[in-house]
């Protein structure tokens, strides 16, 4: 390919890299401002967000310890809490949501269709609909710890799961899972043995968005959830910033770059899975 | 292994959706604090309760400024909060429904005045617990420092004067007037609450105004001006910066970088480390009626107890209350630890200095500016478009005039959408 | 451009025994899913309609109105001009993301040396809750506002505004960009390489030939920026707040703090959030009609 490039092409190409590398490095500024802030003592970051930690300034991690283990809240509840709630709701919603989306494809009943066709529906409504009705449905039905809430979870997620799930399991062809019938298969069996396996990269797809979804959540574990005990990371991080006496800049720093390290990480490593997921979703919605 | 997980898991679900229904019938305490400051004596003080009754006590406080917000989530629950606070009539009105008629309990014969029952007829539908006083907290070494001393101060015009020249002093003296009026969820309270009583209240008095009016018309906003100019232009921080996160007025005035901070009696035990003998306590003169002015006194907080809940716990609840109100660990920790000079018969006397001079103010016939900011309508609402207003103001991104329609337009807004 | 809907029949199990051993597992296949969907949308969303009838601070105490929350949420003048910051902020940070992010894909598919890296940084954002990108960019708007500007964003509802446009232009632009990285790879070049002998140029080429054939993408992205747009909530919260005086203060948010700031009467609160929905349904399916009839122009 290259060899066919004229001169004007690759000079063109390498100002091209050199702008974009440029713009990528400002587009990933605010992630390492906040990075070296962190490290920053109060006044430093006060007066003078921009420059780098000097002798004069840099506290070490000081401000690691202080966000982590003080104030109203200790921080690594939060991130305990956000942990249990995002596994347990995403293993809930993979195991469910693709059994009910394998019943929905393959047993062809008007009870079936009305699920299907309400699952695209709450893909559209606004959460500010359900919101006050559902805390309070929560709250009747004592869903408010991080180990019940997967169920609320479970039932506002499941219209995408559904779609997504449905959506390749009706380019499976059924003949395979005839012939497992045959052969005696329960249709748990053929679900668990023969389904499910052929699914893998919708469960990734699913998962990465669901995962990407709860981890991020907000108002709904802020609704739902006993407050006085248990708190996300968002929640924590909204805590902060709203009330209660004094905000420590340099532990608010420290505390963001708790919540993007993981992100950046698990980001890094299965960047290709990550990538797929969301798009899938996207196509398809 | 599949096959079992998955009907492990819809079980599960199902056991879930049916936990909680068998609860015992031993009543449960759950009081919903309004004061973030006393948030750890009160659980200190429920964990004792628990300790000698096994009564459980749970103690919750609203975020600053969320009270409302937060007691109205909370009371729809099913485990709702037994015991909460009502501020006032206004209050009352929106939670009379909720509020259990005290008439005959025991915390009510603890009462050492009528005065401080919220009634309604023959019903007590609150108690007030404590009774406060607000002004200007003055540290008098660093004062005397400057050359003055608190005697000196009686008028507006004279507490502009020494406010003004330990300004221009500053650099010499190391220390600044007034502690840094923070505009932030945490502090503006002192100003879109307290420092705007000034004005309400003597419009009030002078129109006896007696229940909440549904238009106010800012007779006195121009001295309110005053008092925040003069707050803000002789501070330790840059007037624009007033809504940053950062500022810690007490950190200030404790550090000696400030010699005046408003505050209340409540603030005493945060700022006891300076000294019983540098402190002292003024009234927040406007310029309307400085003579014989004294500090801010009365009450916003009305225990209420809720009249949903059940039985056992109203009764769990009201025998706390009395526990609290009679027992020596109680009393003592309401006047020792949250510093509450409280109207109980058995209340023991507060070590809080801020406490003796406010009585030092009566004593010496000074008229008490009472606290007319209960009338307000929507209070949190309302106060945070007073702090917006007066944010962009101190910054120089607005007009004064936003201050006066926040003030009375927002007055009346809030007045018709409170009875929505 | 697929017609699957057709084929839900063609998937469907149509040996008799074979569908009656299916049925019979129903209880573990779907009802889990389907309560939980009940208790999470279901039941709210038909409870939220019925409530929105009412006036009520608190449940127990609810007592029917007819339209009357609806009036009082259409006389609100609140949440008019939230609607229309809404509508103005949606707008345009559609047209932001989407041109941009059309461009970068654009220039990134032509080959140019770390377009992996450049993808990778351009994506990261996306995966940032709203919550900490809204706190991470306030703290340094604020700095940069302070320092050239002289203010806040808490006092400017210009400079509120165009945070929030800054703000998810970084974290969707990324997510775009991906989606039209894609449509762009499947162009098939014998159509440009055909187009070039032709004479066409280059505007003539990316208007008869790649817009064409990216346009259903196109189509995806707009709904997603869009639908974004209007139901954005925690940006708003953690950014702005509102501030000041409720200025850039969105429909969800409003609708937020009518249920729970200093309300005597929620159903005001639930009307709203009907209302809302209904907006949101209908620029949806406005919006995916107007794209997909050009789609099928060209």
């Amino acid at each position: 390919m290259d060899n066919t490039l004229s001169r004007r092409q690759k000079i063109g190409r390498g100002a091209l890299t050199a702008i974009f590398s440029v713009v990528s490095a400002v587009w990933f500024l605010p992630v390492i401002v906040v990075l070296y802030n962190s490290f920053k003592n109060n006044d430093a970051i006060k007066t003078s967000l921009f420059s780098l930690p000097n002798a004069e300034s840099f506290v070490g991690f000081e401000n690691y310890v202080e966000g982590i283990m003080h104030g109203n809240y200790p921080f690594y509840e939060s991130i305990l809490y956000s942990l249990i709630i995002t596994i347990l709701s995403v293993a809930l919603i993979l195991l469910c949501t693709s059994m009910a989306a394998w019943y929905i494809s393959r047993v062809d009943s008007f009870f079936c269709k009305v699920v299907y066709y309400l699952c695209i529906f709450s893909m559209v409504v606004p959460f500010q609909m359900v919101m006050f009705t559902l805390s309070k449905t929560a709250d009747k039905l004592q869903l408010d710890t991080p180990w019940t809430i997967p169920i609320v979870y479970l039932g506002f997620g499941a219209g995408l799961a559904v779609f997504m799930f449905t959506g390749f399991i009706k380019s499976i062809p059924i003949d395979i899972e005839e012939a497992a019938s045959i052969d005696g298969c329960t249709p748990l069996q053929t679900f668990f043995l023969v389904v499910a396996p052929i699914m893998k990269s919708t469960y990734i797809s699913v998962c990465i968005l669901e995962v990407m979804w709860v981890w991020n959540d907000y108002l709904l574990p802020y609704l739902v959830l006993d407050k006085t005990k248990f708190r996300t990371i968002p929640i924590q991080i909204q805590y902060l910033q709203g009330s209660y006496g004094q905000v420590d800049y340099g532990a608010t720093m420290a505390l963001i770059v708790l919540c993007l390290l993981p992100i950046v990480i698990v980001y890094l490593t299965c960047q290709k899975h990550i990538i797929k997921g969301v798009l899938s979703g996207a196509v398809k919605g | 292994m599949k096959k079992i997980l998955s009907i492990v898991l819809s079980l599960g679900m199902i056991l879930a959706l049916f936990a909680g229904c068998g609860k015992q019938e031993k009543g449960k305490v759950y009081y919903l604090n309004f004061k973030p400051e006393q948030d750890a004596a009160w659980v200190e003080l429920a964990e004792k309760y628990t300790e000698l009754t096994g009564v459980e006590v749970k103690v919750v406080t609203a975020a600053e400024g969320t009270y409302e917000q937060t007691l109205t989530a909370e009371i729809d629950k099913d485990a709702a909060p037994t015991l909460f606070q009502v501020s006032g009539t206004v209050g009352l009105e929106s939670w009379k429904d909720y509020c259990l008629d005290l008439a005959g309990s025991d915390l009510y014969k603890e009462l050492t005045s009528d005065d401080f029952a919220l009634k309604e007829g023959d019903k007590v539908y609150g108690i007030a617990y404590v009774y406060e006083g607000y002004g200007i907290i003055v540290n008098t070494k660093l004062l005397k420092k400057a050359g003055y001393e608190v005697k000196d101060i009686t008028s507006y015009a004279k507490l502009k004067e020494v406010a003004e020249d330990i300004t221009k002093r500053s650099d010499a003296l190391g220390f600044d007037a007034f502690a840094s009026a923070g505009l932030a969820p945490s502090s503006s309270w002192r100003f879109s609450g307290h420092l705007a009583n000034m004005p309400l209240y003597y419009e009030f008095a002078e129109d006896n105004v007696t229940s909440q009016p549904a238009k106010i018309k800012g007779t006195y906003l121009a001295n309110f001006k005053n008092i925040w100019d003069l707050y803000i232009n002789n501070s330790t921080i840059d007037p624009k910066k007033l809504t940053n996160e950062q500022n810690d007025a007490a950190a200030e005035f404790k550090a000696g970088k400030a010699v005046f901070y408003q505050n209340g009696t409540w603030e005493y035990s945060n700022i006891a480390e300076i000294g019983d003998e540098n402190i002292g306590y003024l009234p927040i003169y406007v310029g309307v009626k400085d003579e014989k002015q004294g500090l801010c006194c009365g009450t916003e907080n009305y225990w209420a107890v809720n009249s949903q809940a059940s039985e056992a716990d109203q009764k769990a609840t009201l025998d706390f209350l009395k526990w609290v109100v009679t027992s020596e660990e109680g009393t003592t920790a309401l006047a020792e630890k949250m510093g509450f000079v409280s109207p109980f018969k058995s209340a023991k006397p507060v070590a809080n200095k801020l406490c003796n001079i406010m009585n030092e103010y009566v004593a010496d016939g000074c008229y008490n500016v009472s606290w007319a900011f209960n009338y307000t309508p929507n209070v949190d609402t309302w106060r945070a478009g007073v702090v917006d207003a007066l944010a962009a103001y101190s910054a120089g991104k607005g007009q004064w005039s936003a201050v006066e329609k926040a003030f009375v337009d927002g007055w009346a807004e809030q007045y018709k959408a409170s009875k929505q | 451009m697929k017609k699957k809907a057709k084929k839900h029949n063609a998937s469907a199990i149509t040996n008799p025994s074979q569908l009656r051993a299916t049925k019979r597992y129903a209880p573990i296949f779907l009802w889990p899913t389907f309560i939980a969907f009940c208790i999470g949308f279901v039941w709210p969303f038909i409870w939220g309609i019925y409530l929105s009838f009412f006036r009520f601070k608190t449940l127990r105490n609810t007592t029917f109105v007819g339209l009357e929350n609806y009036v009082k949420a259409f006389s609100d003048k609140d949440f008019y001009s939230s609607f229309w910051f809404t509508v103005l902020f949606t707008v345009i940070s559609v047209i932001v993301i989407n041109v941009v992010a059309f461009l970068v894909a654009f220039v990134l598919t032509k080959g140019i040396r770390g377009s992996n890296i450049f993808r990778t940084i351009f994506f990261m954002p996306n995966l940032i809750g709203g919550i900490v990108l809204g706190y991470l960019w306030k703290i340094i708007l604020d700095a940069v506002i302070m320092r050239f500007l002289d203010s806040t964003l808490a006092l400017n509802a210009t400079y509120g505004f165009w945070g929030l446009v800054i703000l998810v232009s970084w974290q969707q632009i990324g997510y775009m960009m991906i989606i039209y990285v894609a449509a762009l790879q499947n162009v098939p070049g014998e159509y440009i390489e055909a187009a070039k002998i032709d004479g066409a140029n280059g505007p003539q080429l990316m208007r008869h030939i790649i817009i064409p054939t990216v346009m259903p993408s196109i189509t995806i992205c707009t709904f997603l920026s869009l639908t974004n747009g209007f139901k954005l909530f925690d940006q708003n919260l953690a950014l702005t707040g509102g501030k000041p005086f409720k200025e850039t203060e969105m429909l969800a948010l409003n609708i937020y703090k009518s249920f729970y700031e200093s309300t005597t009467n929620m159903g005001v609160g639930q009307a709203k959030a009907v209302i809302f929905f209904v907006i949101v349904v209908v620029v949806a399916l406005a919006q995916l009609y107007f794209t997909r009839s050009k789609e099928v122009q060209e």
